[in-house]
């Protein structure tokens, strides 16, 4: 088990034809994933490494018999790919796409409000189930089955912390990122509710940053309904006031949104903070020996 | 604000203080104010706002403001020059408000917000810190945009005259219109006055722009003033770097914001000072490695460098030749810490050993930290 894939999800990617969609689609088909179409407006019709490709993501669902999407497409067209998903009745989508205005994002979260469709980013790099398969790039050495979940507002950062866990023999059961915009299909707290209710998954890393009141509400969320340990790692101590570090949702504003904030937070919710981001490993395997599950 | 029919002073910008008598002479006005321009707030308190009965004194004004060295809260200790001002009538004011709008990132929310107090003129993020009962917030729903009822809401809660009620309202609802319209991610009138024949004026404002919608904006990209950011800053930008400056000694260069973030932290924690913040991408190719380099050694407080790549796509071998051409290019000779981890690393820690450049290699996260800051203590 794991969450949002499984055996029966049946990938389309948006912009298969692209540079960085066809890399990545084939990544994703050598880790396992089963992709079934690709999407370019005007490119219905050809084929890519024996892929169909359509020109809407409904003839992707009706011929096919696509379930979930991965978006790659640039952030001028990002939007409308995602409302064109959700539109065509596709209950996952992952979207990679860097740069998407956060007022698009306002009115998607809207328009998704109360529909059985979970979308994960943007500005993420999606979406990993070890054994199963994965939309989008995470890179697929680091992968290792296991018990433990992670959630993540980056990217790079979340591979090392992938990678140190897999080193010291603990495996996933599904990884997460969920993007690092100010508004995200996925939140931190909806992420925690899945692995909560995930019988595969045993204990759950949370990777989160400067900005927005995401761990805060997730601490919250920890507090009142979670029975799975939490480990977590919180970025930009270091970061200055009023400018975003990279990722649009990383600033502190207002003298909101600090990491000792955060922090402190976190622990008061019972979670366990690691303060070196080189030891999330060591400290996650801590708890599964404490608690016998390793 | 003008085009979006809020009303505000009439005035002009300046950069010569031999002008402000000019400007002065033709508002025709009683009295002006003489502003400092700078992108920061709390201006009045530094000594970067003052009032003028003449031409003369307007004058006098202009030369005490431009060129000085503005500090403010927001500005840092060092303060922003300044080098352009504001001159514009002065009216006479009954009351001061604060009115914004800024998109609520909360999970229940995750929408624009309306705020008002009618404790404006105020630093409002310490009304809001040691007050928050003085702050009526209103959400605007994107679907149902703006309503009069919003402006009720709010018109009423900062205990406004029934005359007043309306015209609130149509400023609520332009203000809704240019944050929409204009990609906004926080727009603010601190302070919105009323003035002695009841009228409404905003006589300071401040707007954020979303970076990632400035593509569909094109004049507001134009309104981009270099002299307001760090030159390096600047210079990053240009070669599409990820760059913020800070003021330690330890410049790093890594691939993605997060890891980046971490790394600063890094450094701090091994006892070391990071000189920025340096996002050199995802694919980290050998050009962008060696603009990197060339911006991070342009801050000379930085005294050596620690690079720090996870390859996750990008394979480590790749970077290491990359950061050797780099750095024998440009003959770099800061010390320098590399630790490159993920696919293909112990080729590419073979590399590094090899080449006849001088770095130090580290496997570990930790391990590469506290090799940088040994060598700057």
């Amino acid at each position: 088990m794991s969450i949002l894939l499984d055996k029966n999800t049946r990938v389309v990617i948006q912009g298969m034809t692209g540079k960085e969609g066809s890399f990545h689609a084939r990544e994703a088909i050598k880790f396992g994933t089963k992709i079934v179409a690709g999407m370019t407006p005007g490119k219905g019709g050809q084929e890519f490494d024996g892929i169909p490709i359509f020109n809407r993501i409904i003839d992707a669902v009706e011929n096919e018999g696509a379930n979930a999407s991965g978006i790659f497409c640039p952030a001028a067209f990002a939007a409308d790919a995602i409302l064109e998903a959700a539109e065509a009745g596709i209950k996952l989508i992952a979207c990679m796409t860097e740069g998407v205005p956060v007022l698009e994002m306002v009115k998607i979260k809207r328009a998704l409000r109360g529909t059985d469709c979970r979308l994960i980013g943007p500005n993420c790099p999606g979406i990993t189930t070890p054994g199963v398969g994965k939309i989008g790039f995470m890179p697929n050495f680091i992968h290792k089955e296991g018990n433990v979940g992670v959630i993540s507002r980056s990217g790079t950062l979340t591979y090392e912390v992938i990678f140190q866990l897999s080193a010291l023999g603990i495996g996933q059961s599904t990884s997460i990122g969920i993007g690092g915009d100010p508004i995200v299909g996925t939140t931190f707290t909806d992420a925690l509710e899945l692995f909560e209710n995930d019988p595969a998954t045993d204990l759950v890393i949370l990777i989160g940053e400067i900005g927005g009141t995401a761990e805060e509400e997730a601490s919250r969320f920890i507090n009142e309904k979670m029975t799975k340990k939490v480990v977590s790692f919180i970025a930009g101590q270091t970061a200055p006031p009023g400018k975003r570090m990279g990722h649009a949702g990383a600033i502190i504003s207002g003298g909101k949104g600090t990491a000792a904030e955060k922090v402190t937070t976190l622990k008061e919710a019972g979670v366990i903070v690691e303060s070196n981001p080189a030891n999330i490993g060591v400290a996650a395997k801590k708890v599964l020996q404490e608690q016998g599950l390793l | 604000m003008k085009e979006y029919g809020i009303p505000v002073p009439r005035g002009s910008v300046t950069k010569r203080s031999s002008q402000a008598g000019q400007i002065t002479y033709d508002l025709g006005s009683e009295k002006v104010v003489v502003k400092a321009q700078i992108h920061a707030g709390g201006r009045g308190k530094g000594g970067g706002i003052k009032l003028a009965s003449s031409p003369e004194e307007a004058e006098k004004a202009a030369q005490a403001i431009i060129g000085m060295q503005l500090v403010t809260h927001q500005t840092g200790p060092k303060g922003k020059e300044v080098k352009k001002i504001l001159i514009e009538e002065a009216k006479d004011i009954k009351q001061e408000l604060y009115l914004g709008i800024v998109i609520d990132r909360s999970g229940k929310s995750e929408q624009p917000v309306f705020m008002a107090s009618a404790a404006g003129g105020m630093d409002i993020e310490e009304v809001a810190a040691n007050t928050p009962e003085k702050i009526i917030k209103v959400g605007a729903n994107p679907v149902v945009s703006y309503s009069n009822f919003q402006g009720r809401k709010i018109a009423f809660g900062l205990g406004l005259d029934k005359p007043l009620i309306g015209e609130l309202s149509d400023i609520l609802k332009n203000l809704y219109r240019l944050f929409i319209e204009k990609d906004a991610s926080l727009v603010e009138i601190n302070p919105l006055v009323i003035t002695e024949d009841n009228r409404f004026l905003a006589l300071d404002a401040k707007i954020t722009f979303d970076d990632d919608a400035l593509y569909r904006h094109p004049r507001i990209k134009g309104l981009r003033d270099p002299d307001e950011e760090d030159p390096l800053e600047v210079i990053a930008k240009e070669a599409e770097v990820n760059y913020i400056k800070l003021d330690g000694n330890v410049g790093c260069m890594v691939n993605g914001a997060g890891l980046a973030m971490t790394t600063m932290d890094l450094i701090k924690m091994a006892g070391g000072e990071p000189a920025n913040f340096l996002d050199v991408g995802g694919t980290a190719s050998p050009e962008r490695i060696e603009k990197a380099f060339r911006i991070l050694t342009s801050d000379k407080n930085v005294k050596a460098i620690l690079v720090n790549i996870f390859g996750g796509i990008v394979r480590c071998d790749r970077v290491a030749l990359g950061i050797i051409e780099a750095a024998s290019n440009m003959d770099l000779k800061l010390p320098m810490v590399v630790r490159l981890q993920g696919t293909n690393a112990e080729e590419a820690r073979k590399i590094m050993a090899e080449s006849t450049v001088n770095f130090e290699v580290a496997e570990g996260l930790y391990e590469a930290a506290e090799k940088v800051a040994q060598m700057v203590n």
